[in-house]
């Protein structure tokens, strides 16, 4: 008897403290790496006494797979990309609509509004906008791979053994453009798409005794790209802006059939439980002068208007030197992925590197 | 009354084993064979089959990566056996007394760092770049840098660093109860050094060897970190398939499969092993 009475006063204490806790309001993040930076959170948290900000770095594919493992809870915000919304919502239910009201859209980049809403929207119901975009695309060291242009010199054997890509979508649809194709185009025809993957797939494993090897994050493309051990790969933007502030030679390259372009977004989770603090999380960091803070930290440029020249000095420099006027308008941005492709493109991506090519 | 507390005792002792196999092992394995038995046909319909396990069959790309990886697993196995029973010889039966807990203690070391750390201090050896390719040109016994990275030896020699610690520290354990008299009695009886190691110390040893190989195995087997990071363009790792399977290609059905498979594959090269070997796990493994 007396420890029964024990028990239940625990469980009371237990359920005490829990119901403490959920006074203060917790913002939990989903997000990319630099998407949150420690300087940005403190000043959040400053401005919003009464909301405690939690942040886990993640990747669009972990962030879908963390949100299916539960259903869409655990998380108040992700930041998953435009393109990668549509079919996840459409296959696990992850997401709940945007309430627009809530958010100072009239601050947006307007194309890029317009593209991610055009996007993310299932039953009129609009899922998503955009926070900050960027490309991918090639880099090369200008001293000694000058003419570096497009995705197809990646296998150019005048680099031999001197490039790198990371097996991943990106370097099969740059590939594709680089042939001719318009895989996006072909996303509504889903045997056509198998037959240009399977053309580029031939192209790859051609080209794998080109390559010195498939870089897998940015930290080992740096190396190798800082070490003078390859002089050209296929890279993420912000990557290569991060190289050029450490050697100048090393510059972004959009190709010349289009860099691909990529927005990642505000997207709320199904089950999130702090939508206000989400929203107020949203409207503050599209404030200019926290826009700066951010693309210092992410390397991406805001979808807002005035992005460019929001971004801080070093990084500026950057992009004006990367990009002409021209490149920009050959942006290629990824279309939404429908049901289905991410099996064929991940069946090429393994046939490719399981091809004893070189 | 007393056997009241003692029956309690008893409950209380098991109960973090019972929880730990049964919340922690047993519930997500069902888990994983209800979910590898889905078979997706629409967004979000899906049907009972076995058309998983079927895709592995009929996709040679991956039954060559597991074979691949079971293969070179027993390689690293080998390997492990080979360096640590020396290794393990000495600590136990020829370094003194006080110098035993020192080199116990310098074989663990390497442990207290993770993963992921020893990986990129072999990345930073052995790149084009790295120490030892530039000490080599420095001393000018090569003319041009050389790539040690990024191909299957390297990968090898990274596993069997990673796991022979658990090669040794069995295999010391059982050398350690072995009583000198035994070896000096081979001796007197007109072996020669080879004849006492075949027909006294590795049959006493057995029951070390056997549990090492097997920790060894399946961790091998199962690895991640290595295998990507150390690898080349053509080193497919099957936990890397998973992965695939699981993250980037949203498939967890099949993910899920190729789960079951890699885990029954082990196993059953693990019992092929005893069998070859004409060993049981009653009286090796329980044994050390």
């Amino acid at each position: 008897m007396k420890h029964r009475t024990k028990m239940t006063g625990l469980m009371a204490a237990l359920l005490l403290s829990t119901a403490s806790f959920a006074q203060a309001e917790t913002l939990r993040l989903l997000t990319w790496g630099s998407y949150a930076p420690e300087e940005l959170v403190q000043k959040f948290e400053e401005r919003y006494p009464d909301i405690d900000v939690e942040v886990t770095f993640s990747n669009n594919e972990e962030m879908i797979a963390k949100l299916r493992a539960t259903g869409g809870a655990g998380f108040d915000l992700a930041q998953p990309s435009h393109d990668r919304i549509h079919a996840a919502q459409m296959e696990y239910d992850i997401y709940k609509p945007l309430d627009l009201s809530k958010i100072d859209t009239s601050v947006m980049e307007t194309s890029h509004l317009e593209g991610v809403k055009a996007n993310t929207t299932i039953d009129g119901e609009v899922y998503a906008v955009p926070h900050q975009w960027g490309t991918s695309g090639l880099m090369a060291n200008k001293s000694v791979a000058p003419d570096f242009k497009g995705w197809g010199d990646l296998c150019d054997p005048q680099y031999e053994g001197k490039t790198s890509m990371r097996l991943k979508r990106t370097i099969l649809l740059g590939t594709a453009f680089s042939m001719g194709h318009d895989p996006f185009a072909a996303y509504s025809d889903l045997d056509k798409y198998q037959q240009i993957l399977d053309e580029v797939a031939e192209k790859l494993i051609e080209c794998k005794s080109n390559i010195k090897a498939y870089w897998k994050g940015g930290d080992d493309l740096s190396a190798m790209m800082l070490s003078g051990e390859i002089v050209a790969s296929e890279t993420w933007d912000s990557t290569a802006y991060k190289l050029y502030g450490q050697n100048k030679d090393i510059v972004f390259v959009p190709p010349e059939t289009g860099a691909l372009a990529w927005i990642d977004t505000f997207a709320l989770p199904r089950k999130g439980k702090a939508d206000d603090a989400a929203y107020k999380w949203i409207n503050f960091v599209l404030e200019p002068e926290n826009v700066t803070i951010m693309s210092g930290s992410t390397g991406a440029i805001a979808a807002v208007k005035g992005g460019l020249d929001l971004l801080p000095e070093d990084k500026r420099e950057a992009v004006t030197a990367a990009f002409t006027d021209a490149d920009i308008a050959n942006l290629k941005f990824f279309a939404n992925i429908p049901a289905g492709v991410e099996d064929m493109e991940g069946k090429t991506l393994e046939k490719i590197k399981a091809a004893t090519g070189g | 009354m007393q056997s009241d507390i003692k029956r309690l005792s008893l409950i209380l002792l098991f109960a973090p084993f019972a929880l730990w196999i049964a919340l922690l092992i047993i519930l997500p394995h069902m888990g994983m064979v209800v979910l590898s038995l889905r078979e997706k046909v629409a967004p979000r319909v899906y049907e009972f089959g076995f058309g998983n396990y079927i895709d592995f069959i009929n996709e040679p790309i991956y039954w060559n990566t597991l074979l691949r990886t079971g293969s070179m697993s027993i390689l690293v196995t080998f390997l492990a056996l080979l360096i640590g029973f020396p290794i393990a010889y000495y600590i136990a039966k020829i370094a003194g007394k006080r110098s035993r807990g020192a080199l116990f203690l310098l074989c663990l070391i390497p442990l207290w760092v993770s993963d992921l750390i020893r990986a990129f201090g072999w990345i930073l050896l052995l790149r084009e770049t790295g120490v030892i390719s530039s000490f080599l040109t420095d001393i000018g016994l090569i003319d041009q840098p050389i790539e040690f990275l990024y191909n299957d030896i390297t990968v090898v020699i990274g596993l069997v660093y990673t796991v022979i610690l658990f090669m040794i520290v069995p295999l010391v354990s059982t050398l350690d109860g072995m009583d000198n008299a035994m070896i000096e009695a081979g001796y007197n009886l007109g072996g020669n050094g080879f004849t006492v190691l075949r027909r006294i110390i590795v049959p006493y040893a057995m029951p070390g060897i056997v549990s090492g190989c097997i920790v060894v195995f399946m961790m091998t087997a199962g690895s991640y970190l290595t295998p990507i990071l150390l690898g080349g363009k053509n080193s497919s790792w099957f936990t890397e398939q998973i992965y695939d399977q699981f993250i980037t290609r949203f498939n967890w059905e099949s993910g899920a499969a190729f789960g079951f498979l890699l885990l029954a594959f082990t196993s059953i090269v693990v019992w092929i092993g005893l069998r070859l070997t004409g060993q049981t796990l009653a009286n090796t493994v329980a044994k050390s």
